[in-house]
């Protein structure tokens, strides 16, 4: 039973990052009917960036020009992180998709794979090819609650992913620009006609789902704090997998799918040997969406592609 | 003047399909152009609402500003002309409200509380359905939506696309006294129809469109008595 807890406990942790990231592949997918392929890569550049922050404000705070406590810097550091990577995913948005808005699907989507590159190896060119370490910026304490080990980043990791995920799930639904979003994933062509800019929702779009790539990335970094530039391709694949596994549109579907995913991974990989862990999850992955091809939740849209 | 369309041109993938029309619309007018399937119709709200491309030698004037500087979201926004498309395109996810609220994303002013509230006023069944998805509407219900999102959405000029389309008599009675009571608050109507009948019976002149050509244009009553008008669009 305590085993059960404790995987369980882990697949929240684990889940949390596959949600976060699902979330910013799906809105795109939803909203532009495009494939993101990059989407994984961001996630790597906003633990960097992440790093970057981090190490300002500490040296900051060792000189003693900035009197802050250490969950303060960890929570500036997740906010100017998931602020400055929004402005990387505008960037990729408005370099990379906008001037192929017109063009045909495969090439946006390879597009995005090679945005993917160029920012691995953009990063490699930059910092070099040594890991780089995430700073530790709080200690770590073990609690043990019924012979289930629970540590205090655990708690955090989960915590915060679920209320980014309500965040987002509150801003899709109770706000213009949420409204604006969920019309457009119904019929992007004829949004303009409303008075809405389809550039303005899709640049917001990518920024936000560039935000919670960049909270993933640090929240990942605070439990697995070295860091390469490959570090997101994997991640992005799955979390794909988990964008498309939740439905188009949902917030929801595509946190629980990434929870989902979490879980069978871990299950998975109490059960069976851990070299099988991905073979076993993603066949049951598959047999899931042979029985649902269209995911859990998901709107309709139209199919019009034209006025 | 309102609108003063001169020269207009439009192709879709190498065959123009207007090819050159000139036009013009007075403030407070209901104007119509006909013609059957096929002839340029749509595509000339589309220009106006510059959700289609111009060609090079268009010129469209709009309250003496260039309608070719403003994109298809400024036009709604800035300009306040709304266009009511082929096919109406509500966002059948959305509830008949939040269709009404995203018609009024890019107002700034206080009145759209009271636009909306008019809206609910002129289509008493829209205000039944308020919270109800916008795809589960019949067929009327969705043209008074539709309607109602460009009387909200800017309604300087509104671009009505075959409003009758689809549409039982009787509910075809209630959109168009709607709409000449929205024109007789204040709203400039533009509409094409293939209903040459009943859009000259609405509107106060009309234009005459074939093959991307503007053939004929008149005072309605005139293009009603009009033999050729007659033989060709009205049942002989």
């Amino acid at each position: 039973m305590s085993l059960f807890l404790q995987n369980l406990v882990n697949a929240l942790q684990w889940g949390s990052f596959y949600a976060l990231i699902a979330l910013g592949y799906s809105m795109v997918y939803s909203i532009l009917m495009l494939f993101n392929f990059a989407h994984g890569d961001i996630f790597m550049v906003g633990a960097y960036i992440g790093v970057g922050v981090a190490a300002v404000l500490l040296a900051a705070s060792a000189e003693g020009a900035l009197a802050l406590p250490p969950w303060a810097i960890l929570v500036l550091t997740i906010l100017l992180a998931m602020v400055l990577t929004s402005f990387v995913g505008m960037l990729v948005e408005r370099i990379g998709y906008r001037p192929l808005r017109g063009a045909p699907r495969a090439s946006a989507a390879i597009t995005g794979l090679m945005i993917g590159i160029i920012l691995e190896t953009g990063n490699l060119a930059l910092l070099g090819a040594q890991r780089i370490r995430f700073p530790s910026l709080i200690d770590t304490t073990v609690y043990e609650v019924a012979g289930v080990f629970i540590t205090n980043t655990k708690i955090i990791i989960v915590v915060v992913a679920l209320l980014l995920a309500a965040g987002m799930h509150f801003f899709v639904h109770k706000t213009k620009w949420g409204l604006a979003m969920r019309a457009m994933a119904f019929d992007y062509v004829a949004v303009p006609l409303m008075g809405v800019s389809v550039n303005g929702i899709a640049a917001l779009t990518f920024a936000l789902g560039s935000a919670l790539a960049a909270a993933a990335g640090i929240l990942y970094a605070l439990a697995y704090p070295v860091l390469d530039p490959y570090m997101g391709i994997v991640f992005g694949w799955k979390a794909f997998v988990a964008a498309i596994l939740g439905g188009r549109v949902s917030v929801m579907g595509a946190t629980l799918a990434g929870f989902l995913l979490g879980f069978i991974e871990i299950f998975v990989a109490m059960i069976f040997p851990s070299t099988l862990r991905d073979l076993i999850a993603y066949s049951i992955v598959l047999l899931i969406l042979i029985v649902r091809p269209h995911g859990f939740f998901g709107e309709p849209y139209s199919a019009r592609l034209r006025l | 003047m309102l609108l003063s369309v001169e020269n207009l041109r439009v192709s879709y993938d190498q065959i123009r399909a207007l090819q050159g029309i000139s036009f013009e619309i007075d403030e407070g007018e209901i104007v119509c152009i006909i013609g059957a399937n096929g002839a340029g119709k749509s595509t000339t709200l589309l220009a106006i609402s510059r959700m289609v491309p111009a060609e090079a030698g268009t010129r469209m004037t709009y309250m003496d500003k260039d309608l070719l500087q403003y994109s298809a979201d400024k036009v709604v926004s800035q300009l306040a002309i709304s266009h009511v498309p082929e096919g109406r395109r509500l966002f059948e996810n959305l509830t008949v409200m939040e269709n009404l609220r995203l018609a009024c994303f890019a107002r700034k002013d206080d009145g759209v509380r009271r636009d909306v509230d008019r809206v609910l006023s002129i289509f008493p069944r829209l205000a039944e359905r308020e919270h109800q998805k916008a795809g589960t509407l019949s067929g009327g219900e969705q043209q008074m939506l539709a309607v109602g999102r460009a009387f909200v959405s800017g309604r300087r000029l509104m671009l009505l696309d075959e409003p009758s389309m689809g549409l039982a008599p009787l509910m075809m009675k209630g959109v168009f006294d709607a709409l000449r009571e929205i024109n007789q608050e204040g709203t400039t109507i533009l509409l094409v129809e293939q209903n040459a009948q009943l859009a000259l019976q609405f509107a106060g002149r009309g234009y005459v469109l074939e093959n991307g050509h503007m053939v004929l244009e008149g005072k309605s009553a005139d293009l009603l008595a009009d033999d050729g008008v007659k033989q060709a669009y009205l049942g002989g």
